[in-house]
C-alpha cells in the first residue's frame, strides 16, 4: 500500500497528489512514468511522473479525471493509501547537448512537461514554454513553469486568459521570425502534438513527442502499448511505448494510427465512467 | 488381475457446459480411481519416467504410497523435487516428459502420472492442517527476480536450506505466468495462491511493483547485501508477424489478451479493465498460449473461434491434452494456414465513424509442408495463389515472446545470445559473479517445468557457491 501524502486540486477536473514511494522518488526521471491501481481490483494506469522528492520519499502525480479509475482516484483523500504504484517505468526525456529548447505542452500534459523544463531550466539550457489550455478555469501550473523558463507564453483557445488561439501559433511565429531551437519537446493531446510536429517541420526542430497509449503491465509484456514509426523511406516499425519510449521523435509516428488505438475502449470506458459517477452520488 | 490398458479417464466438465464459464475443465481423480490408476504402475526396476522429469521426481516411490492409500506420504515424496505439486499435475506436458518413457506405455497407455501427482497435491491442500515450518536462518541472503514458475522454484529450494529469500515481483500479483498467463480452467489462480503462500510460511519474503532493472538494479541487490540474485524475469516482449493491419483494434498480443482476461479479471461480469468480448476471433499459433487464448476467447463470449497455423496437427506444440479439450469445445482449427495481411474497417465518407479502425477480417494463405529446416520439423511453404479471408473481429497473436530487454539493459557485463536471452552454464550462473538465470528469460517461451527445472538447478549451484 501507498500512502497519499499530499493532495490538492489544481483545477475543477485536475488534481495533484504526492505518494508515499522512496524507491521510485530515488529513481525517477523527468519523462518517466509509473503504473498505479486504485483499489484490489481495479485497472492499472500509466501516470507520468511530475517530480519527486528523494529526501522525503514521495513522487508526484497529477490526473485530470477522464474516466472511471481517475474518478476513483480524484476520491481518495490525504493520508489514504493507494492499492499499487510501480515504476518508474519507461526512458528519461533526453537532455544530452540541447541548450535551447522550447517546451510545448497542453492541458493536463502541462503537468508532465513541467518537470521536463525544470530539468532544462537545471542543466543551464535555455528554456522556451507554451503551455496551452481550453479555458482560463482550466489553466496550471502557470507559476511553476514561469519559474523554470526564461520565456513563458499561456494560450487559451477560447481567450478567457492570455493570449486566443493554440499553441502552434506562437510557436510558428518564434519559428517564422528566425528564433532556433535545438529540440521542441512536446506533451499533451495527439492532435496537439501531431499539430507541433507538422508546424516544426519545415524549419527542421527535432521534436520529441510523449505518447500515452493504453497500457496494462507497462514493462514490455502485453504489447498493448504498441506505437508504428514510419521512417524517411516509409519503412514501418511497431515500438513498444512502454520500454522504447514514452518519448518518439515526432516525425516518425504515425499520430492517426495512435489516436485510433487510444479509442479502441471508448464506449467501455464511458459507461464504467458514467457507472463509477452515479456509485458516487450515491455514497 | 490384467493391467488395464488404458488410463483411467480424466472426469471434465461437460464440453457444451464449459465452454461458457471459466471453471475448471479437467476435476480430479477420485481417491479410488486415483488408487486404482497407481495400481497399473509396475513399479519397474530402472524406473525411466524420473529421468523424464525436469525436477526429477522419484515418480514410482510417490506411486507406492497412492496405491497404499498414503496420499499425504506420497505428497510429500512428490514436494521434496517439486515447489508446485499442484501446479505441475495440472499444466505440464507429461506426454513427452514422464508418461512417454513409461515402460508400461511400451505395449498399453502409460500411467497417468500426472493425473496422480494432481490428485496427491489436491489431497494434501485439501487436509493439511499444519503450515509450512521455515527451517532455522543460515544468515545469509538471496535475491530471486520474478515470481514465476523458476522464481519459486529457486526460491523454494532455497528458502528450505535457511537461505533468506526475497523474491522482486514487477507486477502486483505474485506468479508470473502462472497468474497472467494461464486461464483459470485450467488451473485455478487460488492454487497458485496456496503454493505462494506455503512459500511465505517458509519464510520467503515476496515485494510485488518492483521492477528490477528500473526500481532497483542487479548491482543494487548487491549492495543491498544480496550474496547471490537468480533472475527469472520471463519471457518478456511479445513477437507480432509483420504483416500490415496489425495496428488495426481489435489485435491482440496473446500476451495482453490473457493478461487482460486473467490478472485483470476482465472475464468478470463487472470488470475495470475492458476485453473485446463475443464476435468472431482467430487465434494465431499453435502453442499452449494459443489454446489458452483461443478457448479464453470462447468463454468470453465469441460466436466462433479459429486456430490458424501454418504446420499441421502433428507439429502442433500444445499439451495434447489442451488440444482435445479446445477440439470438444468447438475451436475451429485451420491448420497449414498463414495471415498475410489483416484487413479493418475504413470508412472514407466519415473519418469519425467508431467502426473505423476495427478489425474486420484476416488475409490467410494456405501452406503445405517441405522439407525439414533446422529445427527439424518440415517447413511450412505458402501455395500460390491459395489466398483466403476469415471473417473476424479480433485476432490474437500467439507466436512467441522476445527476451524483455529492462535488465540487460541495466547490468554491466551479463551476456546474452543473439535473440537477447540470458546465457548461461550448466549450473544457471550468468556471465556475472553471483548472477544466475533461468527459466523463459534464458530459453524464450518454453514450458512451466522446463523454468522449474532451472530454478531447481540454479538454487542447488547458488547453496553449493555459497557453502564454499
Amino acid at each position: 500500500m501507498y500512502r497519499i501524502v499530499r493532495k490538492k486540486p489544481l483545477n475543477p477536473t485536475v488534481t495533484q497528489m504526492e505518494i508515499e514511494a522512496p524507491l521510485i522518488a530515488r529513481k525517477a526521471k523527468p519523462g518517466q512514468f509509473i503504473i498505479l491501481r486504485v483499489d484490489a481490483d481495479g485497472e492499472r494506469i500509466p501516470l507520468t511522473v511530475a517530480g519527486t522528492n528523494p529526501e522525503e520519499g514521495t513522487v508526484k502525480i497529477i490526473f485530470q479525471i477522464v474516466g472511471a479509475t481517475t474518478e476513483c482516484l480524484n476520491h481518495k483523500e490525504e493520508g489514504g493509501f493507494l492499492e499499487d504504484f510501480a515504476g518508474p517505468l519507461g526512458t528519461p526525456t533526453k537532455s544530452d547537448g540541447i541548450r535551447k529548447v522550447c517546451i510545448v505542452g497542453g492541458g493536463v500534459g502541462c503537468a508532465i512537461a513541467m518537470p521536463v523544463a525544470e530539468e532544462f531550466h537545471r542543466l543551464g539550457a535555455e528554456v522556451t514554454s507554451i503551455i496551452g489550455f481550453r479555458s482560463k478555469d482550466l489553466l496550471i501550473l502557470e507559476d511553476e513553469f514561469r519559474a523554470c523558463s526564461d520565456r513563458l507564453i499561456v494560450m487559451t483557445d477560447d481567450g478567457s486568459y492570455a493570449r486566443a488561439g493554440n499553441v502552434t501559433v506562437p510557436l510558428k511565429e518564434m519559428l517564422e521570425a528566425g528564433k532556433r531551437f535545438d529540440e521542441i519537446v512536446t506533451i499533451g493531446p495527439l492532435v496537439m502534438m501531431k499539430f507541433v510536429t507538422a508546424a516544426a517541420k519545415p524549419f527542421g526542430v527535432p521534436v520529441t513527442v510523449s505518447m500515452n497509449p493504453i497500457m496494462i503491465d507497462g514493462t514490455g509484456m502485453c504489447g498493448g502499448c504498441r506505437i508504428t514509426l514510419v521512417d524517411e523511406e516509409g519503412k514501418r516499425t511497431t515500438k513498444f511505448a512502454c520500454v522504447d519510449g514514452p518519448d518518439f521523435n515526432g516525425y516518425e509516428i504515425d499520430f492517426d494510427e495512435a489516436m485510433s488505438r487510444g479509442r479502441m475502449y471508448a464506449e467501455f470506458e464511458r459507461h464504467a465512467y458514467e457507472e463509477a459517477c452515479s456509485l458516487f452520488r450515491k455514497a | 488381475m490384467p493391467i488395464d490398458p488404458k488410463k483411467h479417464e480424466m472426469p471434465t466438465q461437460a464440453p457444451a457446459e464449459r465452454a461458457h464459464n471459466f471453471r475448471e475443465v479437467a476435476l480430479g481423480y477420485s481417491e479410488e480411481v486415483a488408487v486404482a490408476e497407481a495400481s497399473r504402475c509396475l513399479n519397474c526396476k530402472n524406473s525411466p519416467c524420473v529421468t523424464g522429469c525436469p525436477v526429477n521426481i522419484a515418480i514410482p516411490d510417490f506411486i507406492a504410497r497412492m496405491k497404499e492409500r498414503d496420499f499425504e506420504g506420497a505428497y510429500q515424496i512428490i514436494a521434496k523435487s517439486s515447489s508446485l505439486p499442484a501446479v505441475c499435475g495440472r499444466v505440464c506436458p507429461q506426454e513427452t516428459q514422464c508418461e512417454c518413457q513409461c515402460t508400461l506405455g511400451k505395449k498399453f497407455e502409460p500411467v497417468g502420472i500426472g493425473r496422480l501427482e494432481r490428485f496427491a497435491a489436491d489431497w494434501h491442500n485439501a487436509h493439511a492442517e499444519e503450515k509450512a515450518v521455515p527451517p532455522a536462518p543460515n544468515g545469509r541472503r538471496v535475491a530471486v527476480v520474478g515470481s514465476g514458475p523458476s522464481g519459486l522454484t529457486c526460491a523454494g529450494d532455497l528458502a528450505k536450506k535457511g537461505y533468506a529469500v526475497t523474491v522482486y515481483e514487477a507486477l502486483h500479483t505474485a506468479g508470473g505466468v502462472l497468474v497472467y498467463g494461464i486461464p483459470e480452467f485450467r488451473l485455478p489462480k487460488s492454487i497458485v495462491a496456496r503454493e505462494v503462500e506455503t512459500l511465505r510460511e517458509l519464510g520467503v519474503d515476496i515485494e510485488t511493483n518492483v521492477i528490477i532493472g528500473k526500481t532497483l538494479t542487479v548491482d543494487e541487490l548487491f549492495d543491498m547485501g544480496f550474496e547471490a540474485v537468480f533472475i527469472g524475469s520471463g519471457a518478456g516482449l511479445p513477437n507480432f508477424m509483420n504483416i500490415p493491419g496489425e495496428a488495426y483494434k481489435g489485435v491482440y498480443s496473446a500476451n495482453e489478451f490473457l493478461t487482460r482476461s486473467n490478472l485483470m479479471k476482465a472475464y468478470l461480469d463487472d470488470p475495470k479493465t475492458p476485453i473485446m468480448k463475443g464476435g468472431r476471433v482467430a487465434v494465431v499459433g499453435g502453442g499452449n498460449v494459443a489454446m489458452d487464448a483461443a478457448r479464453t476467447a470462447l468463454r468470453l463470449g465469441a460466436e466462433h473461434v479459429y486456430i490458424v497455423y501454418r504446420r499441421s496437427m502433428e507439429e502442433l506444440p500444445a499439451r495434447r491434452e489442451e488440444v482435445e479439450h479446445a477440439e470438444e469445445e468447438g475451436i475451429d482449427f485451420r491448420l497449414l494456414c498463414n495471415p498475410v495481411e489483416i484487413l479493418g474497417y475504413e470508412n472514407p465518407e466519415n473519418p469519425r465513424d467508431p467502426k473505423n479502425g476495427f478489425v474486420t477480417g484476416m488475409k490467410c494463405i494456405r501452406m503445405e509442408l517441405g522439407e525439414p529446416d533446422a529445427s527439424g520439423r518440415r517447413r511450412p511453404v505458402e501455395i500460390p495463389g491459395s489466398e483466403f479471408t476469415l471473417d473476424v473481429d479480433a485476432v490474437v497473436m500467439a507466436i512467441g515472446t522476445s527476451p524483455n530487454p529492462l535488465i540487460k539493459n541495466t547490468t554491466d557485463g551479463l551476456e546474452v545470445n543473439r535473440r537477447g536471452g540470458i546465457i548461461v552454464n550448466e549450473d544457471g550462473l550468468t556471465s556475472r559473479e553471483g548472477v544466475y538465470a533461468g527459466g523463459d528469460a534464458v530459453t524464450g517461451a518454453a514450458t512451466v517445468i522446463s523454468a522449474m527445472g532451472a530454478g531447481k538447478v540454479a538454487a542447488r549451484a547458488i547453496d553449493e557457491a555459497l557453502s564454499k
